[in-house]
């Protein structure tokens, strides 16, 4: 089942501007990890506030679970298709954890008890349940994007859209949002889009896909992805460290395989001196 | 100008119930003409320590209601704390705050989201005609904008006119800094400059940076999380961790206490991670932990330690 289903898209953002996203055709399967790439620009987020309905296409259609996006059942769409931003700052609603978490679940109209349950899924589901009553203002900036998930999660989304939501954090942030992620998509079964700069947080993903000028320019398995160097850097992306270290040490005649993996490449190395 | 710092303590919302403690007796000394870079967690007193640099933190000392320390009886006072940014003194109330902050950049966190004015122009000269000690013609305000625009790898012409929330986010920010620097200080410091940007970005704005520090001031203080940037760019660093400052070394020494680095929940440069997984295997590569540096004393080690034929 196609969570996901761009056809023929296109957008704009102003009338007879330049195309945001162009004729794109692209589909996220249900339960898969789909990471996206491309620089600033290149129609990233543009994708993601199409896929729940942010943003209306000027052509073609955007369905959800073989349910074409319309102005009818739009809030419908939005219960399945949640999105976290990159601001924690800016998705906050409320002054303590509970409150900010049921904001969603609220506004759905649910019984007073299934709120109840849903904060303390949701909550558990992220690891703030200790937080409950605190005050999201006096959390780190890890901990208010778990809460911004979490806000998500209450509506139980059958697709979770992360739209840079790690690039304000630092790094121990970004690796609890990427563990709560990862989690979510391996445990719950929750299909994960996966919006980042970010090359090692690609690695995790099942399929990474590079855009550029409003078009999907790249698609595969995350290795296969980072081993069409040339490519990435004509799409004004970076390879990530490693493999630039490993281009280095092969163009000084070393017989080295290129990997993503810090003891795989010790190992390689290794097997190089005696 | 040099940074001086002793004993430089501070606690937030002192003597209330939300009081935690930022700094504790914090000593570090930054020269002239360093690549300065500061990493530690969030909440490790990294931001508040820039913030006293330009007198945006205040030593009790300086304000004016401060009071002289009466030692209890039987215990000595505490060391008095210092803060002198070149001749400027900070713990005297005396102090010309506003000449110091001519002097001594900062560039915030996100600095596109403070951009406010109609153009760019005038965003970039609102510090300029602000710290300037008098007024300025129309023709030397637009001189110095365009120089600091061109430094920042923007043009003048092209832009002077446009909205700054018309621009692109890398461009944002270059505004940002421009109108930083346009005032010349002498020194700036940035905090986490290259966050939130795409990988060319970042790459972009340390090159400016460098650029900067060759043409335009003579010290550069960044706060960064990313350790690879600290070991591509820094002369030295600093380490924060829960208020004090751990270690100050250059990238060279300091990468080398991996597990230190690690007990206190940091991370380290990805060169100084393949440094430790080759040092299990018994090959030491003695590397100043940038990525180019690393490849050459690999590819040496490799020349001098060449795999015998046979070798299994």
């Amino acid at each position: 089942m196609k969570a996901i289903e761009f056809e023929n898209v296109s957008f704009c953002y102003e009338e007879s501007g330049a195309f945001s996203i162009r004729n794109l055709n692209f589909s996220v399967e249900q339960g898969e990890f789909v990471a996206v790439l491309g620089h600033n620009g290149s129609g990233k987020s543009t994708l993601a506030r199409l896929s729940n309905g942010l943003l209306e296409p000027d052509e073609g259609t955007v369905s959800v679970f073989s349910r074409r996006i319309t102005s009818k059942n739009l809030y419908e769409v939005r219960k399945d298709v949640g999105v976290v931003f990159q601001n924690p700052d800016n998705q906050t609603v409320a002054t303590i954890v509970e409150d900010d978490v049921a904001f969603g679940a609220e506004n759905i109209g649910l019984a007073r008890e299934e709120i109840g349950r849903r904060i303390d899924f949701a909550l558990r589901a992220v690891g703030m349940e200790a937080y409950r009553t605190a005050t999201v203002a006096r959390l780190s900036g890890g901990q208010k994007q778990r809460v911004a998930i979490a806000g998500v999660l209450a509506l139980s989304p059958r697709v979770l859209i992360l739209d840079e939501s790690t690039a304000m954090l630092d790094p121990r942030g970004r690796r609890e949002i990427v563990d709560v992620v990862t989690r979510l998509n391996k445990e719950k079964g929750i299909t994960v889009l996966l919006i980042t700069h970010f090359m090692e947080e690609a690695l995790l993903a099942d399929r990474a896909i590079v855009m550029n000028r409003g078009d999907i320019v790249m698609q595969g398995t995350p290795r296969e992805i980072f081993a069409r160097k040339e490519d990435l850097l004509t799409y004004n992306l970076s390879l990530p460290r490693i493999s630039v270290i490993c281009e280095k040490l092969r163009a000084g005649g070393m017989k080295i395989q290129d990997t993503l993996d810090v003891e795989t490449l010790a190992k390689e190395i290794a097997a190089c001196v005696s | 100008m040099r940074i001086v710092a002793e004993h430089l303590s501070y606690t937030y919302n002192e003597k209330s119930p939300f009081e935690t403690a930022a700094l504790h007796d914090v000593t570090l000394t930054i020269e002239e003409g360093e690549f300065f870079g500061i990493i530690g967690h969030t909440g490790s007193g990294k931001s508040t320590f820039v913030q006293h640099l330009n007198g945006l933190i205040r030593l009790p000392a300086s304000l004016k209601h401060a009071k002289k320390h009466k030692a209890k009886k039987g215990q000595p006072l505490p060391p008095a704390p210092v803060l002198k940014v070149g001749e400027f003194d900070l713990s005297d109330k005396k102090t010309d705050f506003r000449a110091l902050r001519r002097h001594v950049g900062m560039v915030f966190q996100y600095p596109e989201y403070q951009l406010f004015a109609e153009t760019v122009r005038d965003d970039v000269a609102f510090g300029l005609k602000n710290f300037s000690e008098k007024k300025l013609t129309e023709e030397e305000i637009d001189s110095a904008v365009c120089a600091a625009l061109e430094v920042v790898g923007l043009d003048f012409d092209e832009l002077k006119e446009q909205s700054p929330f018309e621009l692109s986010g890398g461009q944002k920010r270059r505004v940002a800094i421009a109108g930083v620097i346009v005032s010349r200080p002498e020194i700036l410091i940035l905090d986490e400059p290259a966050a939130g940007l795409d990988p060319l970005g970042k790459k972009e704005i340390l090159e400016l940076l460098h650029r900067l520090h060759r043409e335009w001031c003579k010290t550069v203080v960044i706060v960064s999380h990313d350790m690879d940037e600290i070991s591509e760019n820094c002369t030295r660093a600093a380490v924060f961790s829960e208020g004090s400052v751990k270690y100050v070394l250059p990238p060279k020494e300091l990468f080398r206490r991996t597990e230190e680095l690690t007990a206190l929940g940091l991370d380290v440069p990805l060169t100084a991670k393949l440094c430790a997984a080759l040092r299990a295997r018994g090959i030491d590569v003695d590397c100043d932990f940038t990525t180019e540096d690393f490849a050459d004393k690999v590819l040496a080690y490799a020349a001098s330690h060449p795999k015998k034929e046979g070798d299994a």
